[in-house]
């Protein structure tokens, strides 16, 4: 009897399963976002500098606000641009 | 009291005098209307994101402060507008998160722990070489 370590598959069988998704922020006890930090502001906006929407960051509404407001004052600052191409 | 924290930039174009004097300016502005200034952060010369009054580089300095009155903060403002060595500010008020998170920062607490670790025996470092 093969145990499952020997079975090969054609295509990796965890793509396709969907990781449930989490708000980082409650989950790690962050409160305070800050403005001033731009490498981690990058993760919140897309490669235009566009910030990313709920769906694709997993926050809760509560810290996806303070992100967003986060984002816009380090824009006003000359932290993170207000358009861009190659962010990232 | 209120918790206030304003960052500006200061036109890099100016000596290194100069500037420090922009910000000694700022602080002594805060301190004489009463508010208690809690830190003084010199982020130094950076590049900006985009270009403003066409300088593409600028000297941030980060000052947090706790005050009663919100007219320290309408006078801190018309000033800051009305001085051409300020490229641009921005206050925000604190609230009791944003104090901790900046006395986190300041202990070196914030961010990757073996970084900060590394800068907090960096800094004992120095302190005994200056000691010694």
């Amino acid at each position: 009897m093969a145990s499952r370590d020997d079975i090969k598959f054609l295509s990796n069988p965890k793509i396709g399963q969907n990781r449930s998704k989490y708000c980082r922020f409650r989950k790690f006890g962050i409160k305070h976002i800050d403005y001033k930090d731009a490498e981690f502001l990058k993760q919140f906006v897309n490669e235009q500098g566009k910030i990313l929407p709920r769906r694709i960051t997993g926050n809760s509404l509560k810290y996806q606000r303070k992100v967003s407001t986060a984002v816009k004052r380090a824009r006003h600052l000359a932290i993170l641009p207000y358009v861009t191409d190659l962010l990232k | 009291m209120r918790n206030y924290e304003v960052t500006f930039i200061v036109d890099p174009v100016l000596s290194g005098e100069e500037i420090k004097s922009t910000a000694q300016t700022y602080e002594n502005q805060i301190s004489q209307s009463g508010a208690k200034i809690v830190h003084v952060e010199e982020m130094g010369l950076r590049q900006l994101a985009y270009p403003i009054k066409k300088r593409h580089s600028g000297v941030y300095f980060c000052i947090e402060f706790a005050g009663e009155t919100v007219s320290i903060i309408d006078a801190l403002e018309l000033a800051m507008r009305r001085d051409e060595r300020i490229m641009r500010f921005l206050v925000i008020s604190l609230d009791k998160y944003g104090v901790q998170y900046n006395q986190d920062k300041r202990d070196g607490k914030v961010g990757n722990r073996k970084k900060a670790a590394d800068a907090a025996a960096a800094a004992q470092k120095e302190e005994e070489e200056k000691e010694g």
